[in-house]
């Protein structure tokens, strides 16, 4: 028989090794049930994972790759900071919410001004609304000691009824006949978020993206926020005696993760989505908790793993409009990855040892 | 079909890249995007019937996919290239939150016909419009509650204030109180098209106030499923499709939406080249609007009343909104035997007299 021995120090091999091994269990437990399914499995996986990146259309879906990703990765590279500090941060989806609201608000406000100063007026506008979201839960845990995982997730659910009230009322196309949505920011330029090269999908959105990966690298490895954040994480009492404020770390990193989310949900609203609507929000605020753990909660490997996330969408799209398979079996391949991701690193903390034969 | 329309993707770059690869093949190819999965037991699944029917009545000559769950916005955008370079001949999109989309997409796709539900943008020659008049079945519905009802209640519960969902609120109250001048109508806003606790609790909340009829403009059974708990003393409608499985009460009646021969004839014209550009808004005469049957739980000389609104609303002799129409505020709206204007209901805003409550901003 076989045991589990606790490892004195995580494992560094296991700790690299994890997200493939999840990746290449999901292909082999996802191939099974599509099998099951009735297709072939071979078809199905190589339509998720090659078909995008070199297949016929890949020049189109390459760059559908980058606008899948960045605000993934934007929401997760904010969340992983609180997630590596044991702060939990759930309601991202919230936060982007209210970023596109508050960031197409001030484009809204000023149609139909020309001036360069609108767009960066309105990327400030979208980064505080998600900043101010995130204060809620983080006001009410550093004073009244909530629990912030409720707190932030329950405020989903009011910035949706708000984002609903903004799509039917106050930021309603006035031009749109009574219809639900703004404005679309595709036909007022100095507000909107086009793509930067055409056809490479990369829009400002990606390029925050990019930078919030590198500034969230250089804050771990260099910062002294990085390092209380890290400390907090791993040892709270000694990050205490090190004169850690709990308080303080907590409004960081709610602030800051509030913010990016903020950033994503605007650059969102005014390029590939281009207006507010009823149904803006597309679950990239949840979907980024799952980006931030299969990346390790390390900026670089977030970066990767927004991508592969991106390609599990942008290729299940495909599988199930050309294979005919169904969307839940897609979001099931999807979950799959997360599971196995976490089943996973029981090796990282844990080795597997043959049980000896007890003596008597 | 000729497949070398792809080359005439020149906006998106790149397109001799892919050029020869496209195959050749003699089937219309006919998509269809959903907002929600094929299991959802109203909106998208209606839509997919139709869609199956399209494969029914042109077997190989056709071929049909579709995409379940498209969020409305970026995702979408991305599906209808897909689906545009996929070699789609037509694509249907059946949600409002597509109107942008599908406009955009169909900009970059002039030789793929785009059909968009419920929308109003037609910004290219390639994009049509289609709807149905679901208003007509609400002609119905109101004439059943307002003879049914004993407490004098009814109720509505709204997904969205847009002028689709006002104008079934304003018909629903007409056609109640032309038969019961004492009949008080509550609203109640859920904010969602398909949220089966959310719309459960709004049927809660007015079965508590004494509603006794409760009509749904939401798409799942929770509804009916609220009304069933009521012992017998509040009955409701199948919405989107039949609700079968509340017969004979409370589902007493329902509108079906029925796209299948909106969508057949549309393909069938793009096979035969009789295609054009459309803004289609079908009701009960075109077989759009079904309403589904009206159970024994009513009385017969109700339900022959209201049969014969719903055969009246068919031969085209009876409009449901025919005047004299008096607005909520009290201004005049529609004079004596005069009808409304589309135009009007499109861009409906307002309720008319009588309704209490105001429509939320």
């Amino acid at each position: 028989m076989l045991k589990l021995e606790k490892r004195p120090t995580p494992s560094v091999f296991w700790g690299r090794a994890t997200p493939v091994l999840a990746v290449a269990l999901t292909m082999v437990a996802g191939s099974l049930m599509f099998a099951a399914l009735g297709k072939n499995p071979f078809e199905a996986i190589r339509t998720i994972f090659w078909d995008p990146l070199f297949g016929e259309f890949a020049w189109y879906l390459r760059g559908q790759l980058l606008v899948k990703a960045g605000p993934l990765i934007l929401i997760a590279v904010g969340l992983s900071l609180g997630f590596r500090a044991g702060i939990w941060n759930i309601g991202a989806e919230g936060q982007y919410i209210m970023g596109a609201i508050c960031g197409a608000a001030v484009g809204l406000a000023a149609y139909p001004t020309e001036s360069r100063l609108i767009f960066p007026v309105m990327v400030l506008a979208g980064a505080f609304g998600g900043w101010v979201w995130a204060m809620i839960p983080a006001i009410l845990k550093t004073r009244f000691n909530t629990n912030e995982i409720l707190v932030s997730l329950m405020l989903v659910y009011v910035a949706e009824t708000v984002l609903a009230m903004a799509s039917t009322g106050f930021l309603r196309n006035p031009d749109g006949a009574g219809f639900p949505g703004s404005r679309n920011f595709s036909s007022y330029p100095a507000a909107a978020n086009p793509e930067l090269l055409a056809g490479t999908g990369l829009h400002w959105g990606g390029v925050a993206a990019l930078g919030a990966v590198v500034a969230a690298y250089v804050l771990l490895q260099r910062h002294i926020l990085g390092f209380q954040i890290k400390l907090a994480g791993q040892a709270p009492r000694a990050a205490r005696f090190a004169g850690v404020s709990p308080n303080r770390l907590v409004v960081m990193c709610l602030g800051i993760a509030g913010a990016l989310a903020g950033l994503a949900g605007m650059f969102e609203v005014t390029g590939p989505a281009g207006q507010i609507s009823i149904d803006f929000n597309s679950n990239y605020g949840f979907t980024a908790i799952i980006v931030a753990f299969l990346g390790r909660l390390n900026p670089v490997g977030i970066l990767f793993a927004g991508l592969l996330m991106a390609l599990t969408y942008i290729g299940g799209e495909m599988a199930s409009t050309n294979l005919g398979l169904p969307s839940a079996a897609i979001q099931a391949f999807q979950g799959m990855l997360l599971f196995f991701l976490l089943a996973c690193d029981l090796l990282t903390n844990f080795r597997i040892v043959p049980a000896r034969k007890e003596v008597r | 079909m000729n497949r070398r329309h792809l080359l005439a993707t020149a906006a998106l770059g790149l397109s001799l890249a892919f050029g020869g690869a496209a195959s050749a093949q003699d089937k219309t190819k006919a998509c269809f995007v959903y907002v929600g999965p094929i299991g959802d037991g109203g909106w998208t699944y209606q839509h997919h019937q139709g869609a199956l029917d399209v494969q029914k009545a042109f077997g190989d000559k056709v071929e049909i996919a579709w995409q379940e769950n498209v969020p409305e916005g970026a995702d979408a955008e991305r599906v209808l290239t897909q689906m545009a370079l996929g070699g789609c001949d037509i694509i249907f999109t059946t949600s409002f939150g597509y109107m942008d989309p599908t406009n955009a997409v169909a900009k970059k796709f002039p030789n793929v016909k785009f059909e968009h539900a419920t929308g109003f943008k037609r910004e290219s020659p390639n994009v049509s419009t289609y709807n149905a008049r679901f208003y007509e079945g609400r002609a119905v519905q109101g004439t059943i509650a307002g003879r049914m009802t004993k407490t004098n209640k009814i109720g509505y519960i709204g997904s969205f204030p847009i002028p689709e969902v006002i104008m079934g609120i304003n018909s629903y109250y007409l056609h109640a109180k032309k038969v019961n001048p004492d009949v008080e109508l509550t609203v109640v806003w859920a904010f969602t098209w398909f949220d089966p606790a959310k719309e459960a609790d709004a049927a809660k909340a007015m079965i508590e106030q004494g509603v006794d009829v409760i009509a749904s403009h939401t798409d799942s059974t929770a509804p009916l499923a609220e009304a069933a708990k009521a012992g017998g003393k509040v009955i409701g409608f199948g919405q989107a499709s039949d609700m079968a499985e509340y017969k004979p009460s409370p589902r007493v009646s329902s509108i079906i939406d029925n796209w299948g021969p909106y969508y057949v004839k549309r393909v069938g014209a793009l096979m035969d080249g009789s295609y054009e550009q459309a803004d289609a808004w079908e009701g009960i005469s075109g077989g759009e609007v079904l309403i589904g049957e009206i159970t024994d739980a009513i009385p017969a000389e109700v339900k022959a009343e209201a049969e014969k609104i719903r055969d009246d609303i068919a031969a085209g002799t009876y409009h449901p909104f025919t005047g004299p129409i008096n607005k909520q505020d009290g201004s005049a709206w529609l004079a004596e035997g005069q009808t409304a204007p589309d135009g009007d209901l499109l861009g409906m805003g307002f309720y008319v007299e009588g309704i209490k409550g105001d429509i939320p901003k």
